[in-house]
């Protein structure tokens, strides 16, 4: 099967392990993900603060260039769950409301594009594997069971809410993440709080509000001991996995729970080794909790301390590229 | 004999949040139920309830509403919109005031007086490239608004740049120049739209 792939800011560095998770295990099941020529960013919740013509401009042009690739049955698939909602909703108010619709297509138009909404469907990642390939057909490529292994399926916000083009999950009670882990022969936790927020960019906006709203999914997915939180957008994993630190030194917990992306989880299950998951880019080390399943996560290699020679001055180095 | 005429009013606060949120809004069918707060993960700690803005919409209480920090601590968790019994577009809702609020100038008095300024950081980069660039992102927001708290930001910035998940430089998209033409002429009608 063929789909249309927007694959969104995150996924080109910060959320790379996202990219190449999904990448390395679309293969096994005959999925071929097109990404969208020359496409732009969603403008996440940010340009839709500032200028609503301009937000929506934004998207449609992405979904104007989607539009041309008419080969892949219509269906556009998103990773993130902010681009997955930007996407959604552009084409669905662009559709209900025509004034709307007139507006931004004289906008586009100055770019040489125009774009009439209703045709294409935008579809989480997830979605494709749980319903499209199926839970059957992945269980039979399952090779390395994830036995032992205490999940706590973390959905977020975005896929489950508000389903702009319908839902395939319970807005509240979502449970493919779950049924999906199960299959991979996880043990799936309780986690009543697996469809709250992670904040967002509230880190950068109240301190308090956002530690707040992190420490009560941390402390919800350490109760039942959790050993890994498996999540589906770039912004949950950012946010659990960079700022638990910052929680840690704020309420004086000692969380030490690595999040993972769902793709890397069937990926690990399917016998891709963790290199090519991009296991290892967290920042809360998951080597123990993967020890657990007897994987092993190459070292990270040494940072250099020594400087070259004595009369060099410490310059920046680049990232070493993947 | 006196004549009745019907008079056009000026648009009230009320009208001008309906007409600036795409869709249907629903806002006029708020029956006061008090679910939105109830289900709303920041509502502790706003000034007003979404339900409260709403009353205060409805009074035409606009300096009031645009200078609340409401719109500004709403995380975008659709968990009210789902939930209202009314189908109001609540989130969309608070997209519109916290537009109006930077237009009007009146968040600078409330106490997330610094929001838009990490909206403008972060859309500065989609408009000059076409994506957006965390690196400089955290760099330009936090020297611009807490010079003084970069050192909290720093750790998790190396850790990020040496887990290979920053960029140094930002890329471009080919179309920048298409892109910034569909963005400039929305901008235009932005400004028409407003202006009525």
């Amino acid at each position: 099967m063929r789909y249309s792939y927007y694959p969104g800011c995150s996924l080109e560095r910060n959320a790379s392990s996202y990219h190449k998770s999904a990448m390395a295990i679309s293969k096994p099941f005959d999925i071929e993900f097109a990404e969208l020529d020359d496409w732009n960013c969603c403008g996440a919740t940010e340009y839709i603060t500032l200028n609503k013509m301009a937000a929506y401009a934004l998207v449609a042009r992405n979904l104007a260039i989607a539009k041309d690739m008419p080969g892949n049955g219509n269906q556009l698939v998103a990773p993130c769950s902010a681009c997955f909602l930007n996407l959604s909703k552009a084409e669905q108010y662009l559709k209900e409301d025509p004034i709307l619709a007139e507006k931004i297509n004289i906008a586009l138009a100055a770019g040489g594009m125009h774009y009439s909404a209703g045709g294409l469907r935008i579809r989480h990642l997830l979605d494709i594997f749980v319903n499209d390939i199926g839970y059957e057909a992945i269980a039979e490529k399952v090779v390395k069971p994830l036995q032992g292994l205490r999940i706590a399926p973390y959905y977020g916000c975005l896929i489950v809410r508000p389903a702009f083009q319908g839902t395939f999950d319970d807005t509240e009670q979502p449970n493919t993440l779950d049924k999906l882990m199960k299959t991979l022969g996880a043990t799936v936790v309780d986690f009543p709080l697996k469809a709250n927020c992670c904040g967002g960019h509230m880190t950068q906006i109240s301190e308090p509000v956002a530690m707040d709203l992190l420490n009560r999914l941390l402390k919800n997915a350490a109760e039942y001991e959790a050993d890994i939180i498996v999540t589906l957008c770039p912004m949950c994993q950012f946010n659990l996995d960079a700022f638990q630190e910052s929680v840690n030194r704020y309420y004086k917990t000692n969380y030490k729970i690595p999040v993972l992306y769902f793709t890397q989880m069937i990926g690990l299950a399917l016998g891709v080794s963790a290199q090519e998951l991009g296991i290892g880019s967290e920042l809360v080390d998951a080597r123990p909790a993967l020890a657990k399943i007897g994987v092993e996560v190459p070292e990270p290699e040494p940072v250099k301390k020594k400087r070259p020679s004595k009369e060099e001055l410490p310059m920046p180095r680049m990232p070493v590229k993947e | 004999m006196e004549t009745t005429t019907t008079q056009a009013r000026a648009p009230t606060f009320f009208d001008r949040v309906v007409a600036a949120t795409p869709g249907e809004s629903h806002l006029d069918m708020c029956i006061q139920c008090g679910t939105c707060g109830g289900s709303c993960p920041s509502g502790p700690d706003m000034d007003h309830t979404p339900r409260a803005i709403f009353e205060m919409i409805q009074a035409q209480m606009k300096d009031d509403v645009l200078r609340s920090n409401t719109p500004w601590y709403c995380v975008s968790c659709y968990y009210c919109m789902v939930r209202c019994p009314q189908e109001i577009h609540i989130t969309d809702i608070m997209y519109t005031l916290k537009r109006m609020s930077i237009r009007e100038g009146l968040y600078k008095n409330g106490t997330a007086a610094d929001a838009p300024g990490f909206s403008q950081s972060f859309i500065g980069f989609v408009e000059s490239r076409g994506r957006s660039f965390e690196l400089g992102l955290m760099t330009r927001y936090h020297l611009t608004h807490h010079p003084l708290d970069m050192y909290k930001m720093a750790p998790l910035g190396l850790g990020m740049l040496r887990k290979g998940r920053m960029d140094l430089v930002p890329g471009s998209i080919k179309g920048i120049e298409q892109l910034q033409a569909i963005l400039n002429r929305a901008k235009e009608i932005e400004e028409a739209e407003y202006a009525l």
